[in-house]
């Protein structure tokens, strides 16, 4: 029998009272995809984080080949033949390809050596697992499939034969992380191990040999993937049986809430984000905006939450918006009953050094309960933050803690309840589920489903094309800026949206994409004539 | 690591390490550093008449550290409030001139007002440079602070330039007196000669105001999220230039203040540079006070004792000036800039320590059991 890659033995790590890993077990055998599955906070991300030598173990043993390995920094984990692809790149953005590749690798006082060296090697990698990526191109033109083919070039230049991939295709079209399993399978197929850390099921059915099933800092069970099924490796992971559709009634739309025309964006750069928007929502129905991540969602929904200027036509409830920013913003909008859950919650949803309490009363802070006159209300802001953790099972239910040590459902749930509970007329929701755990995941599509069935009118954006075809009750394809058609859930499916996606009619009679003068609606909007 | 341990034990280590290389350079000059450390410790807090100098000087830090401390909250660092301070005397010094005030109290409420508001004016210039512009705080308030300067050196050689021969106003009117510590506490033990005044209330009173607002008030509750995330404080609604503009008034009506101590306190008239490089070491108690305003309280007395013990020792010994500039700067270095050298150990430290009873502990209740 041959030595496993990599053994754990016992593996342990508390963070002060937190148990992270508790003894740990793990065999991964050399030549394997081997997933490792779990819900946030299950530890995958320490565990590997001791493999790499980021943490140190507080007990327990690593064998690398059969050898027992200390790993007290990641230098030590590359020497071991170790490479890791972080879920947010590393790269030095105004570097070039190559540049980003030898960077901390450079043999000698001088450059060039190193360089010609690397280049070589690219060329070599490219051919063999088409990894092509341009060496002289700038890391920051690069878009975000091409960056991660880079990061993986970077642990190959470095002798890898172990490769870590940490949620890897969260950022990523359904094309590019096809593409990406091509390459894992390739360099597989070449002898390589590689570990995968998701909390997407599909991707371990797809492309893993063996799948570890982690929960609460402990290693349940190890399994063929062969001889398990998502269900079974859902409820594995969260320990409970799981709704993995949404269950729901069908719509009944009513008046139009949101009435969008001719939206337009021209960013700071100059570049158009929109080139001339036309959508229309409902109360009571969900529109869902799929699209590769990248083309105009999120400039769509900072326009409409007022965050960034357009220009074009904007109704709410039959009554128009100003879009230049000098009458209305994020405040106003909120005044007009628009909610929003923005795609990016690190970002703009929460201020992570802020106590849970300051969170769930920001964007809504100059509203009762949380401030009278120019005082806050410290004691009424805690009371409503410990009910809406109640009401959506926040955990911990602590309303003292920074929010950044929640878990990104956790966090999710702190923005979903702050939007949701000032009942809004209207709900923007960016990337309602990444990086949420399996079981809030299912929690969050309800409670957007309940919205709807009490007659709101839902604008979801996710690049995840299982959640708009679940969730939504209309789909529109968004591609470069423009909406390249509407489609029906149930008469739809996910081959033609990917053409739509890719920017291709997905008619398939050859038609060529609709350009920026087109008349709104061409094409198949299903909706069109009856909401005008 | 516990909040104590953050807010006590940390700065006081800095201080122990700072003390100590300060007493490596005093031995090698050729004195003994524990007799400084002696001279300085009770020359600055061993009798009233040293406490005397000592809070008065941590009066001119308090505001300044506060100023410096409201605009870290909103992520912009005001380092010119040499310059605001400065605008401030000048503000003290147009009020307390122009009327002959009947009472003390009344023109430690005008002259306050008007050092705050000249302060802040001199603030307004590089926040809406910043805010609209983007033209970096940093760089617009250092200039400001060479334009205060040279602005304070005409008027006082020039329109405001009192009847002597030097760059100074007239001496301000009796009406416009602050009552010294000696006139309040003399029952303390205060000399005539001693500086501290009726202003070291007002700081105090300043603290527990920046306190309030910084923690308790809407405006105070959008200071500190604009100044965690900008991006997230437009979501929210929140305007990032008004913020901006808002948070340097207060800073620069807050550093402004300061003129009420040294200018209308102590000086009883306005001179060529009034402020000494107050504003600068505002940034050193605002950093090692970690824009708390008690830290601030805190960090600023420690300077006021520097400051107080520096003289002394100068005073007493051998150890020349320039000496106590480097102990000052030692300080400052391990306290500002060199923070995390003793922050980090002691956070693990505390890690191990506790990590180490909870595995201990168990074991120690099995027996009971």
């Amino acid at each position: 029998m041959t030595e496993p890659a990599i053994e754990l033995r016992g593996i342990s790590k508390a963070f002060g009272p937190v148990q992270a890993n508790r003894d740990i077990d793990l065999k991964v055998m050399p030549g394997t995809i081997h997933g490792i599955i779990g819900e946030n906070g299950a530890g995958k991300s320490t565990l590997m984080s001791i493999l790499y030598g980021f943490y140190k173990a507080d007990r327990g043993t690593i064998l690398i080949k059969g050898r027992e390995t200390a790993i007290p920094d990641s230098q030590a984990a590359i020497a071991a033949g170790i490479g890791m692809v972080f879920q947010h790149f590393k790269l030095v953005q105004n570097f070039t390809v190559l540049e980003n590749v030898v960077l901390g690798a450079e043999e000698g006082a001088m450059l060039r050596p190193s360089l010609a060296k690397a280049r070589r090697l690219l060329r070599e990698l490219a051919d063999e697992y088409e990894l092509e990526v341009d060496p002289d191109e700038t890391v920051e033109n690069l878009s975000v499939g091409h960056q991660q083919r880079v990061e993986i070039l970077k642990a190959l230049y470095r002798q890898a034969d172990i490769l870590i991939l940490d949620e890897p295709t969260g950022v990523l079209t359904p094309a590019e992380a096809d593409h990406l399993f091509r390459i894992l399978r390739g360099l597989r197929d070449e002898g390589k191990t590689i570990i995968l850390i998701t909390h997407k099921l599909r991707e371990i059915m797809d492309v893993t040999d063996t799948v570890s099933v982690m929960r609460r800092g402990e290693m349940l069970d190890t399994v063929g993937t062969a001889d398990t099924s998502p269900e079974d490796l859902a409820e594995r992971m969260v320990g409970r049986k799981v709704l993995l559709r949404v269950d729901k009634r069908p719509a009944s739309p009513g008046a139009p809430v949101l009435e969008v025309e001719g939206l337009r964006v021209v960013d700071a750069d100059g570049v158009e984000r929109l080139r001339g928007i036309d959508l229309q929502v409902r109360a009571g129905e969900i529109l869902g905006v799929a699209g590769v991540a990248g083309n105009g969602q999120s400039a769509l929904l900072e326009v409409l939450g007022g965050i960034s200027k357009a220009t074009g036509t904007v109704r709410v409830n039959g009554e128009g918006i100003d879009l230049s920013g000098t009458r209305s913003d994020g405040r106003t909008r909120r005044a007009r009953g628009i909610a929003h859950v923005p795609e990016d919650r690190h970002r703009l949803g929460l201020i992570l050094d802020f106590a849970a309490w300051e969170n769930t009363a920001f964007g809504y802070h100059d509203k009762a309960p949380y401030s009278s006159g120019a005082m806050m209300d410290h004691k009424a802001m805690r009371e409503d933050t410990a009910a809406k953790m109640e009401r959506f099972d926040v955990r911990p239910p602590d309303p003292n803690l920074p929010a950044k040590s929640f878990s990104g459902g956790n966090q999710q749930k702190i923005v979903l309840a702050r939007e949701i509970e000032r009942n809004p007329d209207l709900l923007l929701i960016g990337q309602p589920t990444r990086g949420v755990d399996i079981g809030a995941i299912e929690f969050i599509h309800q409670r957007i489903v309940e919205l709807r069935d009490a007659g709101k009118a839902i604008l979801l954006v996710s690049v995840e094309l299982d959640e708009i075809m679940s969730l939504s009750d209309r789909i529109a394809v968004m591609f470069d800026g423009r909406i390249m058609g509407e489609r029906l859930p149930a008469e739809t499916s996910e081959g033609e949206l990917g053409l739509l996606m890719a920017g291709m009619d997905g008619a398939a009679e050859g038609a060529p994409a609709p350009k920026a003068g087109d008349p709104p609606g061409t094409g198949a909007d299903p909706l069109a004539e009856g909401a005008a | 690591m516990p909040k104590w341990a953050d807010v006590l034990l940390v700065p006081l280590l800095n201080l122990v390490l700072a003390l100590i290389v300060s007493g490596a350079v005093v031995a090698y000059i050729g004195e003994n550093p524990f007799d400084a450390m002696r001279i300085m410790v009770n020359g600055a807090v061993g009798s009233a008449y040293g406490w005397g100098y000592t809070l008065f000087y941590a009066t001119n830090f308090i505001f300044t550290g506060l100023a410096v401390a409201v605009a870290f909250h909103a992520r912009l660092f005001n380092i010119g409030g040499e310059g605001q301070a400065a605008l401030g005397g000048l503000g003290v010094a147009i009020v307390a001139l122009a009327l002959p005030w009947p009472h003390w109290s009344l023109a430690l409420i005008a002259c306050t007002v008007s050092a705050a508001a000249f302060g802040a004016a001199w603030a307004f210039l590089p926040a809406i440079l910043q805010a609209k512009r983007g033209s970096h705080i940093v760089i617009t308030t250092i200039m400001f602070n060479f334009i205060a300067a040279a602005l304070l050196n005409y008027l006082l050689v020039g329109p405001l330039q009192g009847a002597g021969m030097s760059p100074e106003t007239a001496r301000f009117p009796e009406g416009a007196h602050l009552p010294t510590a000696y006139d309040m506490a003399s029952w303390l033990g205060f000399n005539r000669s001693a500086p501290l005044n009726v202003a070291f209330l007002v700081a105090l009173a300043a603290c527990v105001a920046v306190w309030f607002l910084i923690w308790r008030t809407r405006l105070g509750y959008e200071i500190r999220a604009y100044g965690h995330s900008e991006p997230a404080a437009v979501y929210a609604g929140i305007d990032p230039v008004r913020i901006t503009v808002i948070a340097m008034l207060i800073s620069g009506g807050l550093a402004g203040m300061m003129a009420v101590n040294a200018v209308q306190g102590e000086a009883e008239r306005l001179v060529l540079d009034p402020v000494q490089g107050a504003g600068f070491i505002g940034i050193a108690v605002a950093l090692m006070g970690r824009s708390h305003p008690f830290g601030v309280l805190l960090a600023a007395i420690l300077f006021g004792i520097l400051y107080q013990g520096g003289a002394e020792l100068e005073f007493e010994t051998s150890v020349p000036r320039e000496m106590v500039v480097v102990i000052q700067a030692l300080v400052i270095l391990f306290t500002g800039a060199l923070d995390n050298m003793v922050r980090d150990p002691v956070g693990k430290a505390f890690l191990r320590f506790r990590r180490a009873a909870d595995q201990s502990g168990p074991k120690a209740g099995t027996p009971a059991e």
